[in-house]
């Protein structure tokens, strides 16, 4: 009797069996067929989700067309005052490890696209930028706090991902041994 | 024993030399929170996320007004359920928006504002948007405390979020 409600404690047992069968059959079913949310943490080590854009400067930025370089994908926001603390040096990288296959690609998260031009203006970024939205940063598990950084190996896969304020050295470690010699 | 002035220009050099020379992120968090942050917010007025867990449970009578004072994009993707947008808090653009929601409303009533943008001492929001309702002459505004981000210290907590505009 334990597990049966009593209120159908009065069913046959053999009407019980069914019906916890059944019952039992939905719940699995419904499981199989439930959508698991993504989140960051399960993009790891799977392939980055892709997504074209229109980059700041009016090119088309297709994350798939960077497969063989090693991606940086960084959503930042100009309300962001850490984001714009890593800018300088995201530049650095990307002029220093670039030649060794390094493509930082940002991602502002800006309502208005005339705040992240700006700040593209200002930092001097020399690697793309495109607006993101909610369906983008769903598409990455929910972009609900910044800075947020993803590491894309040359095949497309997500290796690290890196929240909130990190320190950077610990992100330039993770890159380097992923870029050609 | 004194220090001659030589001698304090020599250690108020060497320790803005130091400071300089931590790399970008330390210094980040070394950083004084600017003016109009967060931090500006007295803890009394300060909401952990369980109080307002608890409070979204109570009836509709003593229910808050909940306001999102951040990135609008960040609120399509995830909310607290009932919430309201009403402008980002470090634009003009946006005090007045939320201006425009409170105006009417009394005085005594229970504001929730909340932001999760980024760290605490980071966000450019909350700060802004308390010190206008309070000059608009609000006795009863609470700031809801998320020390890391929304999605760190609400939405990965199980907390109730809804999505959409």
């Amino acid at each position: 009797m334990s597990g049966i409600p009593k209120a159908v404690g009065f069913a046959p047992r053999t009407l019980r069996r069914s019906f916890t069968a059944k019952l039992l059959l939905c719940l699995c079913v419904g499981v199989s067929t439930a959508q698991a949310p993504v989140t960051a943490t399960s993009l790891l080590h799977k392939e980055a989700p892709e997504f074209v854009r229109t980059d700041l400067k009016h090119r088309k930025l297709d994350l798939y067309a960077y497969r063989g370089k090693v991606v940086l994908l960084d959503f930042w926001a100009t309300w962001c005052s850490s984001c714009q603390l890593e800018m300088p040096r995201f530049v650095a990288w990307q002029t220093q490890y670039g030649p060794r296959g390094l493509q930082i690609i940002g991602v502002s998260m800006d309502d208005d696209p005339a705040l992240a031009r700006n700040m593209y203006e200002k930092q001097r970024l020399n690697y793309p930028v495109a607006m993101g939205d909610d369906k983008l940063g769903q598409l990455y598990g929910g972009v609900l706090g910044l800075p947020l950084a993803f590491l894309i190996d040359s095949r497309g896969k997500v290796q690290a991902q890196f929240r909130g304020e990190t320190d950077l050295k610990l992100i330039e470690e993770q890159f380097k041994p992923l870029l050609r010699p | 024993m004194k220090i001659g002035l030589v001698g304090r220009s020599g250690i108020t050099a060497f320790l803005v030399f130091a400071f300089l020379s931590l790399p970008a992120q330390f210094r980040a968090q070394f950083t004084p929170a600017p003016a109009g942050s967060a931090f500006s917010i007295p803890d009394a007025q300060l909401l952990k996320p369980e109080a307002l867990v608890q409070l979204l449970h109570t009836t509709n009578k003593d229910k808050p007004l909940i306001l999102q004072v951040g990135s609008h994009m960040l609120f399509a993707q995830a909310h607290i359920p009932g919430s309201e947008y009403a402008g980002l808090g470090s634009q003009p653009a946006g005090i007045e928006q939320l201006q425009n929601r409170v105006n009417t409303l009394s005085r005594k009533k229970l504001i929730v504002l909340y932001c999760g943008c980024c760290p605490w001492n980071r966000c450019p929001n909350l700060g802004p948007a308390f010190a206008k309702l309070r000059d608009m002459g609000f006795t009863n505004v609470k700031a809801l405390y998320l020390a890391n981000n929304f999605g760190a210290d609400w939405a990965d907590k199980g907390y109730p979020v809804e999505q959409g505009y």
